[in-house]
């Protein structure tokens, strides 16, 4: 197998070489090990191309070996599955995997977007801003076109995601971040201190960058260290340990996010399995030990392939054992650039050259230099050769201004390093700059947070130990802990000396920010326009606003504006960082909330029953209700819905309307209490009756209608619309706790426990009789119309009952717990049959409103009062309640308020629709003269013809006036007339008989 | 966030539903409209301590007077908002 990866070493590495995969990069198949990154899986078949960047389609090569690369991005998978900008460094390898290159047409070795380059002078910072600006309609039909199809990264793969996704909480004492040695000594400590411990570690294997690095700890290799810590910790009881699990956020009350990465390291999720799970975490304390980010130095073509940040050079080679590069260059800046030499050397590989920028390079390193036969260069890179299949050569500007020339296929590259300060800046919180690592170093944290070793800027070895267990330990101890965390691993110290180099001048494009295309001239350019604050350095030129959010770029940006504009680099001072820390999929934040889970269904208790009958059901907030019920032969749904409302109105017929919301309201103070919510009085309604209520809310405008109903001397059942049934709760619940304690009433929700049908009609008597005890007297005399009471159904049931009506008929509105809602419709049924029963759907039961003149949520809309719906009358004046004084407003009792009104259209033919404007009758519409509009319609069956509610000026003065109803959204203009909005039995003899 | 409610201990925020201001009681039966408008409309908008009504919808429906600091999300006392609203028990 090795055979077929010619840049593989032929031993070492973390991976498993009894464990060949293969795999496809744009097309072509390849062979790598278990235990591979994709990126890894490349560099072993020689691969160093593997995109194209954004804006100006240059050839890139792999920068880094974690989470911050900015160029490797490819299209993941294939198909429903395809993910765009995926990291190769972060993409675990397996069998039959398949990943394409983006951003580049025809091919990525013959990419023609490349002639952008040719033009790049209008692709300068703010070259939005700058050509597109004229004409604006040019913008969308032109510009923005042409740019998303020249400087898209990957294609979404553009239909519906087959994976699942998952959400769960999680609760520990101390959450840490990262399984470097800073965070496995945090959590020896804290668990040996007895803590409830969750380390998230982003990668697949744990130990940070030990696992490139190596090194002693306690005088045992740290592979042996990881073993023996790791064995320990999976003895504690409750120490959990996720991999391939980042810490993406930090949210108020020690709450974090985090992503695990279930299974996207398979070519797909095994059946019944997650793709991805979102993670909320609670935690006593976090210890942060994220690392740090090695940091780039800008020099003209810097973004060669085959240029490589030094530690992930050296990853490769000790971790995934391949080798970038048969002749490795060093650029660096500081002492620890020089331990990819080391490993280099270690593996085999030849040294080129070491570049070091600093004046002194310690006699120990010449003296290695010498016995491996490499120059030691004091001076800077200031340019490379070398083009889509790598790097030839390196030109070198020496100290004291003569040239030199480095032949190399690979150059790594080490500016020191940034610390992870994301997490501890989330709760805008700005770093502070440290002068000896010339880094920003977190500066306080979130409630709660502590940050260590490299991720709190100290670098070395032994400290990153004692830090991490010392933050372990105390963490553990805050938390309520006491176990005794014994002594921290050790390692010797390490020195980090560093001379700060951000920029070296030369010709060619130096690349700050690589995802974005953003060069160092970029930043001269914003600077001379004036974009000198970071946070306008940031929009203007797009630097740190990829998908990597400037991980790799954004601290050379701004320490080359500092240079630029005479300031130190605190001075100039960081953007604001926020989460998340990587980009996170949309599907994992909705997790199982999608499609018909998008949110609860809540079933009425008929609605399986309702199904047999092949409803058509309507979703109405969660619930999901019968909207009508058609028959075979019907051509429409108005043909059903005309049927239902006729059988109701000559014969009889149920409606579920078990949505609606129903409150008992107990105690000796339940009348009072609801005179106070109520616009009416309640304290005076008799035991065994029903009344209609309103409420307002507080600044007097209608809130919420229903009927209430008195069912024993301290107990009224009260109902809310459907669409209020959560809020009137909650408000009745504020106005008995906070506003007015002094009445002993108490308030049970009990929506879900009663399931209620209306049943209505002239023989809506006739059908109840065949399910209520005989011994229940439901003649007029004794249970009369707004009568309420309970009632035994046959078998003995306990029901209550309300002789109310919505529909104008004769009806009664009966409740049974829930349980028994199922039973009693197919009772209906099976009894009713003599009588020609009729289940109707919500669509009957809004004309039947309507026909009577009803207001429902259309008009109670959030703008009208009582008096706008023709109810002020209802408004007592002896009595303090809700919204009571702001009713009284000049403005809500002003006589030419817009009020509910009948409105039906003079040529009886015609369709009213509901939205259309009213006009005075001969104007012109417009703004100054448009006096209400249509809210409900419907077609009456009763007057054969449309009709419809609306709110229009002095609307109830106006009875009998030829109004205009303009609709431009339809394109109609017709004359209806305004009448009563009583259109069916107006005197309510019915509902009364 | 997390509210340590007093009656159910610590919960998630998405149990609670957010009011607003609890600073002011509502004005007593016959208060004047100027007095009523005031207590409706006007709210300081506090950087700092702020004390507001939240209601604990997803737990025991207790409705909550919560110490919050605006700018920092810094919760310093919770406890049962009953009577706080009251014109008596503003006195
Ligand atoms: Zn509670």
């Amino acid at each position: 197998m090795t055979s077929s990866q010619p840049y593989r070493l032929v031993s070492g590495g973390l991976i498993d070489r009894a464990a060949p995969l293969g795999f496809r990069f744009d097309g072509k198949s390849f062979a790598g090990f278990q235990g591979d990154t994709l990126a890894s899986a490349l560099i072993a078949n020689g691969v160093k191309l593997v995109g194209r960047s954004f804006k100006y389609h240059r050839p890139r090569g792999i920068l880094t070996a974690g989470s911050e690369e900015p160029n490797a991005l490819v299209e993941l998978r294939s198909g429903a599955r395809r993910e765009p900008n995926t990291k190769a460094t972060t993409a675990e390898l397996y069998d039959g995997l398949e990943a394409a290159s983006q951003n580049r047409w025809p091919s990525l070795r013959h990419d023609l977007m490349a002639v952008n380059q040719l033009f790049a002078p209008i692709f300068v910072a703010g070259f939005y801003y700058k050509t597109f600006m004229w004409p604006a309609r040019f913008w969308e039909a032109v510009y923005e076109p042409a740019i998303r199809r020249a400087a898209g990264l990957g294609r979404a793969a553009g239909v519906a995601d087959p994976d699942h996704y998952d959400k769960a909480w999680a609760h520990c004492d101390v959450l840490i971040a990262g399984s470097g040695p800073a965070g496995l000594a945090a959590a020896l400590a804290a668990g040996r201190g007895g803590a409830r411990v969750i380390l998230c570690e982003e990668d697949f294997a744990l130990g940070g960058r030990l696992l490139a690095d190596g090194g002693m700890i306690d005088g045992a290799p740290a592979a042996e260290w990881i073993t023996r810590t790791l064995a320990e910790l999976a003895a504690l009881p409750d120490v959990r340990i996720m991999t391939r699990t980042t810490l993406f956020g930090v949210y108020d009350g020690g709450t974090y996010g985090a992503l695990e990465r279930v299974n996207d390291h398979l070519l797909s999720p095994p059946e019944h399995q997650v793709r991805q799970r979102l993670w909320r975490i609670v935690a006593k304390r976090c210890v942060v030990a994220a690392g740090a980010i090695e940091r780039p130095i800008v020099f003209a073509g810097n973004d060669t392939p085959g240029v490589m940040m030094a530690s992930a050079m050296r990853t490769y080679v000790a971790r995934y054992a391949v080798t970038p590069a048969k002749r490795i260059a060093l650029f660096t800046n500081n002492e620890d650039g020089w331990r990819t030499v080391e490993t280099a050397l270690g593996a085999g590989l030849q040294i080129a050259a070491v570049i070091d920028a600093r004046p002194d390079v310690s006699a120990e390193r010449r003296a290695l230099a010498a016995k491996a036969g490499f120059a030691v260069l004091n001076g800077s890179v200031s340019g490379v050769e070398g083009g889509k299949d790598g790097v030839r050569k390196i030109a070198v500007s020496l100290t004291g201004g003569a040239r030199a020339e480095v032949e190399a296929d690979g150059l790594a590259v080490s500016g020191g390093w940034n610390p992870a300060v994301g997490l501890t800046s989330y709760h805008r919180g700005r770093p502070k700059w440290q002068d000896d690592i010339a880094a920003f170093v977190p500066d306080g944290a979130p409630p709660g947070m502590v940050a260590v070793g490299a991720a709190n800027g100290a670098f070395g070895l032994g400290d990153c130990l004692r830090q991490g267990f010392a933050a372990g330990a105390a963490a553990a101890q805050s938390a309520g802990r006491s176990g005794n965390a014994g002594t921290s691993p050790t390692a010797d110290e390490e020195a980090f000396s560093l001379t700060p180099l951000w920029h070296v001048a030369g010709k060619g494009k130096a690349f700050v920010d690589y995802q974005h295309d953003v060069t160092a001239s970029d930043i001269e350019l914003a600077q001379r326009e004036g974009f000198e604050s970071v946070e306008h350095l940031k929009r203007y030129t797009t630097l740190g606003m990829a998908t990597d959010q400037g991980k790799t770029s954004n601290v050379a940006g701004l320490a080359i504006m500092a240079a630029l504009s005479g300031k130190s680099i605190p001075e100039t001072g960081t953007t604001i960082y926020r989460p998340p820390y990587v980009p996170v999929a949309i599907g994992a934040f909705a997790g199982h909330h999608r499609d018909e889970n998008f949110h609860a269904t809540r079933l009425t208790p008929s609605h399986h029953w309702a199904a047999e009958q092949g409803a058509v059901f309507v979703d109405t907030g969660l619930w999901k209700r019968a909207q009508w019920y058609p028959r075979a032969g019907e051509k429409d749904w108005l043909e059903s819905v005309t049927r239902e409302v006729k059988a109701v109105r000559s014969g009889v017929g149920f409606c579920d309307v078990s949505t609606l919301g129903k409150i008992d309201v107990h105690g000796p103070d339940a009348g009072a209490f609801l005179d106070r919510v109520y616009i009416n009085t309640f304290s005076n309604l008799a035991v065994g009756k029903a009344r209609y209520g309103l409420m307002l809310r507080e600044d007097g405008i209608v809130y919420d209608d229903g009927t209430t109903s008195r069912l024993a001397e301290d107990h009224y059942f009260l109902t809310t619309t459907t669409a209020k049934a959560g809020l009137v709760m909650q408000h009745l619940e504020f106005c008995r706790q906070v506003l007015f304690p002094e009445f002993d009433v108490q308030l049970t929700s009990v929506s879900d426990q009663w399931a209620q049908f209306s049943i209505a009609g002239p023989s809506a008597r006739e059908l109840l009789k065949q399910v209520v005890d005989e011994s229940e007297d439901l003649s007029n005399e004794g249970f009369p119309f707004m009568g309420a009471r309970e009632v035994a159904l046959h078998g003995g049931i306990r029901a209550r009952l309300f002789r109310i009506s919505f529909s104008g008929e004769m009806a009664f509105e009966i409740s049974v717990p829930a349980r028994y809602g199922d039973a009693l419709v197919r009772n209906l049924m099976l009894a009713g049959k003599p009588f020609g029963v009729t289940p109707y759907g919500t669509e009957a039961l809004g004309v039947m409103r309507i026909e009577k003149g009803h207001v429902a949520g259309p008009e109670l809309n959030g703008t009208t009062t009582a008096a706008d719906l023709g109810l002020g009358k209802m408004m007592s004046t002896k009595k303090d309640f809700i919204g009571r004084v702001m009713a009284g407003r000049e403005a809500l009792v002003a006589p030419d308020r817009q009020v509910v009104v009948g409105i039906k259209p003079v040529d009886k033919t015609r369709r009213l629709r509901s939205g259309a404007h009213i006009i005075p009758k001969g104007e012109t519409p417009g703004p100054d003269n448009d006096q209400g509009y249509v809210t409900s319609v419907c077609f009456s069956p009763v007057l054969d013809q449309w009709i419809g509610l609306g709110l229009v000026e002095r609307g109830r003065e106006r009875i009998g006036e030829i109004v205009h109803a303009h609709d431009p959204l339809r394109g109609e203009d017709y004359d209806v007339e305004l009448c009563s909005p009583v259109f069916y039995d107006p005197d309510g003899g019915r509902q009364r008989g | 966030m997390r509210i340590v409610c007093p009656f159910c201990g610590e919960r998630e925020l998405g149990e609670f539903t957010y009011l607003g201001d609890a600073k002011s009681a509502r004005p007593a039966a016959g208060a004047s409209e100027d007095e009523v408008f005031d207590y409706v409309y006007m709210r300081d908008n506090v950087a700092g301590p702020m004390s507001e009504y939240w209601y604990h919808g997803g737990g025991c429906r207790a409705w909550l007077k919560v110490a919050r600091n605006t700018l920092t999300h810094e919760i310093s006392s919770v406890e049962p908002a009953a009577g706080v609203g009251a014109k008596q028990a503003a006195r």
